[in-house]
């Protein structure tokens, strides 16, 4: 069944075209990566699912909820959880923190149950901070909790956002370049982090420059190039298309 | 940690309290100053330290908390100290119908209409918009407030009135500062998109920050219409939105103690050096400039939160 779909999907800025009628399927339960050469329009159509921006033409389908209405917020709720591209973590408050609010779709309390310290609040608070500790210890961070997430090392910063997009309960994670800026070593963790995610039953949509990684951990691999979806198929199928051959390597001609 | 820090604001309440006993009245009055001027500030910081938004008409708030004390304690002769709640709701009200519209613009340009705000609702109050705010002159004949059959008159028992309302505001911007809402806050002060895209509602809370801190003022201003008696558009102007909005920067942004101690020092040490007339403003504002320079986070500034859990799996961790 699938759980995400984009229906010719299309978004422009002034006068270029950067998501050209795109059109796949995201399936429950499966890892799939979406990649392209640089300006493919690979992120733009995350910040289509995620309702950054809107599509001026297309439908985007989560469990069958059209998302083209609802603000960022309402579709992380909905259950799509996303990391971004360049690292966006609040620097100046403490790794717990930066998980917490991911808890904070999941929670109910308002302003007036915390200043009058009802109990509900405190219950709510304290099984809070478990599951961010949880999504902590998940990435490998619960050690770090405490300190000023502007003071993790750059690979470590990218483990913290998928640790506050796993704290948003996500039925799908997207990650834009999860692998940017990590060593081998920290790549090969990831690998593994990644599948260990999709065991617990999210799936995976990611976006990543890093051939290695998508041709290991994705099922199923969707190609864009100017915006348009120039292949889509299993990882051996990608290797051997060759319009996606030409797309990296350029033409012979060239 | 949390016991020293207790101690600091016990010891620094007792030795408040005791005050008035030693002050004459025009010290003491200085205190009730400053008392008014740290609770607007801490109203102003939930807005300006937590959420980041820049709001230079918090002034304006204040106005319609004391206007509407005013206007309903003279007409009506309802007693002023009841009216505080419906204070806080006008105000809160009017930011609710002021920010909407304005609260998606960011940093600076929000910062300039906020002065636009500020200005406008002093001028129509001058105005005498509604016929009802008494134009240039104000409104005077507030009565005096009662508290059970006591009548609240001396500068020594404002003085208690004051600080108690300030004492409730530090205790309940403590815990809100410690909760699901004081983190969003912080969230969108940080990064907006982040905190959008982390499932937080970033216009809701922007709106309330707004409309929550535009409400505790409104209700200052209602103990202010109750101190002075008469109200008038002066005391409303830009400069005491720059009061605001400076003893917070220069105290400690998102910081609770912070903004305290900066209410003492912009209103309070003007006071002390009153003696050396004009040269004291020039000083004044020499220590600013220098403040900012060296210490850009405030005198005070904010500490990162205490999570009680932690304590209990970093014993685990050890063992």
């Amino acid at each position: 069944m699938s759980l995400l779909s984009l229906r010719r999907v299309t978004k422009s800025f002034g006068g270029l075209t950067a998501v050209h009628s795109v059109s796949f399927e995201v399936d429950s339960g499966t890892i799939v990566g979406l990649i392209g050469p640089n300006g493919a329009g690979k992120t733009t159509v995350f910040n289509l699912i995620t309702g950054i921006y809107r599509p001026d033409q297309g439908e985007i389908l989560f469990n069958n909820t059209s998302l083209l209405r609802l603000p960022t917020h309402r579709i992380i709720a909905l259950g799509i959880g996303r990391t971004f591209q360049t690292i966006r973590l609040f620097q100046n408050l403490t790794v717990l923190e930066n998980v917490l609010a991911g808890c904070h779709c999941r929670m109910r309390c308002g302003a007036v149950s915390a200043m009058l310290g009802l109990a509900r609040h405190r219950k709510e608070e304290k099984k809070a901070i478990e599951q961010a500790m949880n999504a902590l210890a998940f990435v490998g961070l619960e050690k770090s909790a405490l300190q000023q997430a502007k003071n993790l090392s750059y690979g470590n910063q990218r483990l913290l956002e998928v640790a506050r997009a796993l704290a948003t309960e996500p039925k799908l994670l997207i990650l834009d370049e999860p692998a940017g800026g990590m060593n081998e070593q920290e790549t090969a963790a990831l690998i593994d982090l990644i599948r260990k995610i999709q065991e617990q039953g999210v799936t995976v949509l990611l976006i990543e420059h890093d051939m290695n990684l998508v041709m290991r951990v994705c099922e199923k691999i969707v190609v864009l190039e100017y915006g348009s979806k120039i292949a889509e198929g299993s990882p051996p199928e990608i290797k051997a298309n060759p319009r996606v051959i030409e797309a990296y390597l350029g033409t012979e001609e060239d | 940690m949390t016991e020293k820090r207790f101690l600091v604001y016990g010891g620094v309440a007792a030795l408040l309290a005791v005050c008035p006993l030693f002050l004459n009245a025009y010290w003491t009055d200085v205190l009730n100053s400053i008392g008014l001027y740290a609770a607007l500030g801490l109203s102003l910081n939930l807005i300006v330290g937590h959420a980041g938004l820049f709001n230079l008409g918090h002034a304006a708030f204040y106005a319609v908390g004391a206007y509407t004390a005013a206007i309903l304690n003279t007409k009506f002769h309802i007693p002023i100290l009841a009216l505080m709640p419906l204070c806080g709701l006008t105000a809160g009200l009017f930011a609710l119908l002021i920010a909407r519209p304005i609260i998606h613009l960011r940093g600076d340009y929000l910062c300039i209409v906020t002065i636009g705000v500020g200005e406008i609702v002093r001028i129509a109050l001058i105005n005498n918009v509604f016929g009802i705010t008494g134009g240039a002159n104000g409104i005077f004949g507030i009565a005096r407030p009662s508290l059970m059959g006591w009548v609240i008159r001396r500068p020594q028992e404002f003085f208690y009135l004051i600080w108690a309302f300030v004492a409730l505001t530090v205790f309940l911007f403590h815990r809100l500062e410690n909760s699901r809402f004081g983190r969003a806050l912080n969230y969108l002060r940080e990064d907006e998109t982040a905190a959008e895209g982390s499932g937080i509602d970033t216009a809701h809370y922007k709106l309330m920050a707004f409309v929550l801190g535009a409400a505790w003022a409104g209700m200052v201003g209602n103990i202010y219409a109750a101190k002075m008696t008469i109200i008038a558009p002066e005391s409303f102007s830009f400069w005491e939105s720059v009061v605001m909005f400076t003893l917070i920067i220069l105290g400690g942004s998102g910081s609770i103690p912070g903004v305290l101690l900066g209410a003492f020092l912009i209103v309070g040490l003007p006071e002390v050096f009153r003696g050396f007339t004009n040269a004291r403003m020039m000083v004044f504002g020499a220590a600013m400039i220098a403040m900012m320079i060296f210490r850009t986070g405030g005198i005070l500034p904010a500490r990162p939160r205490r999570y009680e859990l932690l304590k209990e799996e970093a014993a685990e961790e050890s063992t």
